[in-house]
């Protein structure tokens, strides 16, 4: 269990983390989402104990990182900025972590088979390719077998094969009753991951949910795609059931406010031949921008729409 | 939705503290697998085991040259044991490398993510780095003065180690390097940034002297026995040069001077942000 409690954090002027209070609970995996510089990787220095907060506190277990007697065996972290030095082995790496509270080699080497890195062990990090670099992080962050584990943006530079290792790793460490908290900037790795969601934006909580309830909560306001020959009779007959329309390029509408059964109903009623009645997904990630958008401290990374161009936008930003 | 689910029984390791005995172990073991520690403490050990018996060669191969004077006046001790100078400027560099590397790979995160108390992880690499250092400068000292002493008999200048500063010099080559390296881990805890730590040392230890070299000579003469280089290296020469401190308490005020650095890096290393 992790508890943040009213924490911020503010380097010089910029106020980085401001007030944020959320509970990380065990047996879960918990996602925390914002866009780039809201304020994730600072929440988890704090809770690390490398950043001292401004104010407030953060907790693993009732207890502040600083006063673990033994780190490694109760939270296991892994950084968004490699923290290896570049000129030692991934063994010896490891081994050194794993000497300051007498973790035994034979736990170093199957860590090292654990996340796939047993022919790379004996080569410098300096060597290794973003995704292995991830890999060894991982295996410090396992090494002490930990109850809590946190991960700031695990999947970044990993393959799709590497990605889907890590979340059937996550899953199954969840499973066993840890605490699992990872950073994303990514809403569609988190809808895959998740069953917890925090979201900040500029430092703040925005929300503190279940994935179920936000995936229901993104998907009631989905608009329905309609064409009709008969479009003009058609969307008159929406408009004067309630909901609004909004034509597209390619001669269809989408409407707002009505459901595709209620649309197809007033369509019979009126004798209107439909040529297409689509409900649209409002994917998690539009629903992600539509809360966090106001709160993007990289605005020119952003369009200024909700739509189609969002997901352009997010797409752009994962590729390493 | 498994947010309800009990949580299994999670395996925890068995829950061993961190002691400092154990960081003790991970710095060693942090120390040895870097390829640039083993090369700057070998062309240090160099330094210090082969200079004074090459210079002694040189010297032995000129003496026909050599003016009576400089004959008469010759300072076998120094000039055997005259390799610090390099080796102290080797170890300083590493003193300061073996922490600003870590905060310039950002190692420094995962050290104290795994010892959050931060202050054993300083203790610990000041521990394991003046223990090695002073191991291998006793052992290179004492190759560098026996081996420069056996070059000296061919002129019959050489002396044993029981003459007059004989001991104290060798032994003072040796703290003189080491207690320099300590002060570097401390300077470079201070500054986390490798360019900036050794050019401090640089500045303080070569430019400072030269500074107050062009002050004039009673002001100059007043400040330059408390120079950290001239406070430390009359503690590691047998013949004493004018204006400076006895040996020991020259020594006694470089080792103050390490202490002060070490105390203000713990202060810094506690109250930052990592």
């Amino acid at each position: 269990m992790i508890e943040v409690t009213q924490l911020s954090k503010s380097y010089g002027d910029r106020l980085a983390v401001d007030d944020l209070s959320f509970q990380v609970k065990p047996g879960v995996i918990t996602g925390f989402l914002g866009p780039n510089g809201a304020g994730k990787s600072t929440t988890m220095r704090l809770i690390l104990g490398l950043d001292a907060p401004t104010e407030g506190t953060a907790t693993i277990g009732g207890k502040r990182y600083r006063d673990l007697k033994a780190p490694l065996h109760e939270v296991g972290a892994l950084l968004e900025a490699r923290a290896v030095h570049t000129g030692r082995t991934g063994y010896m790496h490891l081994l050194a972590l794993a000497q300051t509270q007498g973790i035994p080699r034979t736990r170093v080497h199957e860590v090292i088979e654990m996340v796939g890195l047993g022919s790379v062990a004996h080569k410098r990090v300096g060597s290794f390719s973003l995704g292995m670099g991830q890999r060894l992080g991982v295996a410090a962050a396992l090494l002490g077998d930990p109850a809590t584990l946190i991960l700031d943006e695990p999947v970044n530079g990993l393959d799709p094969e590497g990605i889907r290792w890590i979340r059937n790793l996550l899953k199954g460490l969840a499973a066993e009753g840890r605490t699992v908290f990872l950073s994303s900037h990514l809403m569609s790795e988190m809808q895959q991951t998740a069953d917890h969601l925090i979201v900040i934006g500029r430092g703040r909580l925005i929300a503190d949910t279940d994935m179920s309830v936000f995936v229901s909560q993104a998907s009631s306001g989905a608009p329905v795609r309609v064409r009709s020959p008969q479009l003009a009779t058609l969307e008159q007959l929406i408009v004067e059931a309630g909901a609004r329309t909004e034509s597209l390029e390619d001669g269809a509408i989408q409407v707002f406010g009505l459901s595709a059964e209620r649309i197809g109903d007033l369509a019979a009623a009126g004798q209107i031949a439909l040529h297409e009645l689509t409900p649209l997904q409002v994917s998690l990630e539009d629903a992600f921008m539509s809360i966090t958008k106001d709160s993007v401290e990289y605005h020119e990374l952003m369009p200024t729409g909700v739509g189609a161009g969002a997901d352009i936008a997010t797409d752009s930003e994962a590729t390493p | 939705m498994t947010a309800t689910a009990a949580p299994a029984s999670v395996r925890i390791g068995s829950g061993q503290r961190v002691t400092l005995p154990r960081v003790i172990l991970s710095e060693w073991t942090k120390l040895w697998s870097l390829r640039s520690t083993r090369w700057s403490l070998l062309l240090a050990f160099v330094a210090q085991a082969g200079l004074g018996p090459l210079i002694a060669v040189i010297t032995m191969s000129r003496w026909s040259h050599l003016s009576p004077l400089d004959q008469a006046t010759i300072n076998p001790i120094d000039r055997s044991l005259g390799g610090w100078h390099l080796a102290q400027l080797a170890i300083a560099v590493l003193g300061v490398m073996t922490i600003t590397g870590e905060y310039t790979t950002g190692m420094i995160h995962s050290s104290l993510m795994a010892a959050p108390k931060r202050l054993p992880v300083l203790w610990a690499k000041l521990i394991v780095f003046f223990g090695v250092t002073l191991v291998l400068m006793l052992i290179a000292a004492v190759i560098g003065f026996f081996g420069g002493q056996a070059i000296f008999t061919e002129h019959h200048v050489n002396v044993g180690i029981s003459a007059p500063g004989a001991l104290r010099a060798l032994i003072g080559s040796v703290l003189l390097t080491t207690v320099t390296g300590a002060l570097c881990v401390g300077l470079g805890t201070i500054i986390r940034r490798t360019a900036g730590g050794i050019s401090l040392f640089v500045v303080v230890f070569f430019v400072l002297p030269g500074l107050v070299d062009i002050l004039p000579s009673d002001t100059g003469n007043a400040i330059d026995p408390y120079l950290p280089s001239n406070a430390g290296s009359t503690f590691a020469q047998a013949l004493r040069d004018a204006h400076t401190l006895s040996p020991w308490g020259g020594f006694a005020l470089f080792c103050g001077y390490t202490i002060l650095v070490i105390v203000i890096g713990a202060v810094a290393l506690l109250r930052r942000d990592a």
